[in-house]
């Protein structure tokens, strides 16, 4: 009697967990589904770029680097280290500077935008380092340096490698818990959730080392890199412009998904919005601030200031002046203005300003004296904007499946299922 | 040949002994150089080379490299300063010479084994690295193919190949293989003039400062390579001065390992001060906004 209960109850499990499985399927599968309507304008551009974008992957990948990159035995990193993984890392730093502002100093206000950005974030190292694959010679040996069949601990780009990784798997945990609520894992949820300020300490400190690293990567080339550039501080340079980075790419970036997630948000986010990009607008005149005094004390020191009147001494000023001390301005009067729009428009010229940046260490100042210089073929931008968009993509099949932009209310089985909301416009590019 | 069984352990006493010895000398090894060995480099003589290239050849054939579009025995190649390529490890330029008009002066280009590379710096997977024997040699089944090595050098010497799907970096490595065997590279083998001169870099930094010393009037007064970036394994001596040579004279004398160093010391700081203090902030501002266990659980 016993022993037939006994089977009976194993059995019963046995189809509960079959049927948990097919059931968890099922609900996968639905999800893969793409919603709404499918012919929209952005669907059918993105998806061009990225269907163009993979034939000319496959070719760099059939014929070698050569054949789809400009890039030169003089020129070894072209615009898909040089933007793709240089600029998109410090764009990603938002992630890191937001927790550590609300999760460590507590401010709950910016608390609506943590997730969507830390999700950035995450998406940005997937696919902008991601696109570090394309540009290696040999990318399926990347994890020679992880497995150790020879640690170079000399090489700064040793630290980088690591602290990506690590990184990423700690911006995923910070994500998981709207990972576990979109799967409605309870416990697993709970248990993501008390990892969090675990993981977002973690995080900061290896954000800190591979900002910094990314720049301390071009203290190996002081006889290339333009002596106005060129200093023992780039380091700091890059980990403070990687707060302003990051912080002015969530206001664009927030700027887009108020308009184009309206739906997906709750009253409370949008209530919020504009107070929260003012704050944002804030601490981006504070690390531009800091930015600019380290570039002062950098020309001062390096005593170059007769090179300020050449050709690479114009782009310098044009640079510092256009990108940090305008920036500084705007973002100053647009506080005292209580302007939003002023702010967004700020945060785009920041953004530039950054790209200028990043690329004048990796391509622009990089070898001012070589006779023929480097600049990017149309594939490599092709490329680039395919990387762009797919990383778009999956952001927006996120975004549409779980609680980025909402709070999590665990009384609530579900989200009321809403318009969705897949009318992206062009201008969200 | 027998061994009982107490030669045997003595002999493995002595090896232990040896090895333990090599790893302690390791330690202070930057100056002394792999446990009191020194580096194999080359001097090359800018006053005899001819401009035959008789060494560019014997490196083609020495590593096997595809046959070139100007055969070896053509003068126009000069026509244009020249790099070295994926398909050829040295190569020989020609420079007018302002003292003697008549009497170009030829100089050959490759890897010039730093003592302390920045390529092998660079190299987040030892790919390549700096040999006890001096040459500085590339392990290609550990690249991923990242190029760092190639922004790093300041004499721009790895190569890239560019058109194949599985690529190398290309650069001189000095004949290691050779050298390790105590045969002499194959281009300095080939030198008709002795331009290309093969021994000890100490030797050789002898050598060079008699030359100069015999035949002042001859020679500028410098190495080129003595302490470049902390001193190369090969070393230059010439007529005219380097910089209307095409050599770099201001790359500085700081080996480019120190470059990056300071930042690397920073590393384990940043790790264990930011943890820490993070961990204090955090404590600090619990309860802030009227809540005791703030985990950014709402």
């Amino acid at each position: 009697m016993e022993t037939s209960k006994a089977a009976k109850g194993a059995q019963g499990s046995g189809a509960g967990l079959g049927n948990t499985v097919r059931e968890f399927a099922r609900f996968i599968i639905g999800e893969l589904k793409p919603k709404g309507k499918m012919m929209t304008p952005f669907n059918v551009i993105t998806g061009i770029i990225i269907a163009v974008g993979i034939v000319l992957i496959a070719i760099r990948f059939y014929k070698g680097l050569g054949s789809v990159t400009n890039l030169s035995q003089d020129y070894p990193w072209g615009i898909w280290i040089g933007f793709d993984v240089i600029t998109g890392v410090a764009f990603a730093g938002g992630a890191y500077v937001l927790t550590f502002v609300v999760h460590i100093l507590k401010f709950e206000k910016y608390e609506p935008i943590v997730r969507a950005t830390v999700l950035n974030g995450f998406l940005a190292y997937v696919f902008y380092a991601g696109a570090l694959l394309l540009d290696l010679g040999r990318p399926w040996n990347v994890v020679n340096p992880i497995i150790g069949n020879s640690f170079g601990l000399s090489s700064v780009l040793f630290l980088v490698a690591w602290h990506f990784l690590l990184y990423m798997i700690c911006e995923f945990l910070e994500f998981s818990p709207a990972v576990a609520e979109w799967l409605h894992w309870k416990k697993a949820r709970k248990i993501v959730q008390g990892l969090t300020t675990g993981a977002v300490i973690f995080g900061i400190t290896l954000s800190t080392l591979h900002q910094s690293g990314l720049g301390a990567l071009f203290l190996l080339a002081p006889s290339k890199i333009h002596p106005l550039w060129y200093s023992g501080n780039i380091p700091v340079l890059f980990f403070v412009s990687s707060i302003f980075a990051g912080l002015s790419m969530v206001i664009i970036e927030s700027t887009f998904t108020h308009k184009v997630f309206h739906d997906r948000m709750d009253a409370k986010h949008r209530a919020s919005h504009d107070e929260i990009l003012l704050g944002l607008a804030k601490g981006c005149v504070g690390a531009l601030f800091a930015y600019l005094f380290l570039k002062a004390i950098d020309l001062v020191h390096g005593h170059h200031w007769d090179l300020l009147a050449t050709p690479m001494g114009y782009w310098y000023l044009f640079e510092v002046f256009g990108f940090v001390v305008l920036p500084i301005i705007l973002f100053v009067k647009a506080l005292k203005m209580r302007s939003v729009k002023l702010v967004q428009f700020t945060a785009f010229l920041t953004a530039i300003g950054i790209i200028i940046n990043r690329l004048n260490f990796s391509v622009i100042a990089f070898k001012w004296y070589a006779p023929v210089r480097y600049y990017p073929s149309w594939a490599e931008i092709w490329v680039t904007l395919a990387v762009i968009s797919m990383e778009l993509w999956v952001f927006r099949w996120v975004v549409n499946r779980m609680n980025v932009f909402s709070e999590y209310r665990e009384e609530k089985e579900e989200l009321p299922k809403k318009a969705e909301v897949l009318k992206w416009k062009t201008t969200a590019m | 040949m027998s061994l009982n069984r107490r030669d045997f352990l003595k002999i493995a006493g002595a090896a232990g002994a040896c090895l333990a010895g090599g790893k302690a000398g390791k330690a202070n090894a930057a100056a002394a150089v792999g446990g009191g060995k020194e580096f194999y480099g080359m001097l090359i003589d800018t006053t005899k080379c001819i401009g035959c290239r008789a060494c560019e050849e014997a490196c083609n054939q020495k590593n096997k490299l595809a046959e070139p579009e100007v055969s070896f025995s053509s003068e126009s190649v000069f026509e244009k300063k020249r790099e070295p390529t994926p398909e050829a490890y040295t190569v020989v330029n020609k420079f007018a010479n302002e003292k003697e008009p008549d009497k170009p002066v030829f100089v050959r280009k490759q890897c010039y084994h730093c003592n302390q590379p920045a390529c092998a710096s660079a190299c987040l997977v030892k790919a390549l690295e700096k040999t006890k024997d001096g040459p500085v040699i590339y392990n290609k089944d550990r690249c991923m193919g990242c190029r760092y090595c190639m922004i790093a050098c300041p004499f721009d010497i790895p190569k890239y190949e560019y058109n194949t799907p599985f690529p190398y970096v290309k650069k001189c490595q000095f004949c290691f293989d050779r050298v390790k065997n105590g045969e002499q590279p194959a281009c300095a083998e080939a030198c008709p003039e002795g331009a290309t001169l093969f021994g000890k870099k100490r030797d050789l930094v002898d050598i060079a400062r008699q030359r100069v010393y015999q035949n002042p009037d001859k020679y500028v007064h410098y190495i080129y390579g003595e302490h470049e970036v902390g001193g190369t394994g090969w070393l230059y001596l010439s007529s005219v001065p380097f910089e209307k040579i095409g050599f770099r004279t201001d790359l500085g004398t700081t080996p480019y390992p120190e470059h990056t160093s300071g930042f690397l010391y920073g590393v384990p700081l940043v790790f264990v001060l930011w943890p820490s203090l993070l961990i204090g902030l955090n404590y600090l501002t619990n309860g802030k906004n009227g809540k005791e266990d703030n985990h950014g659980d709402k």
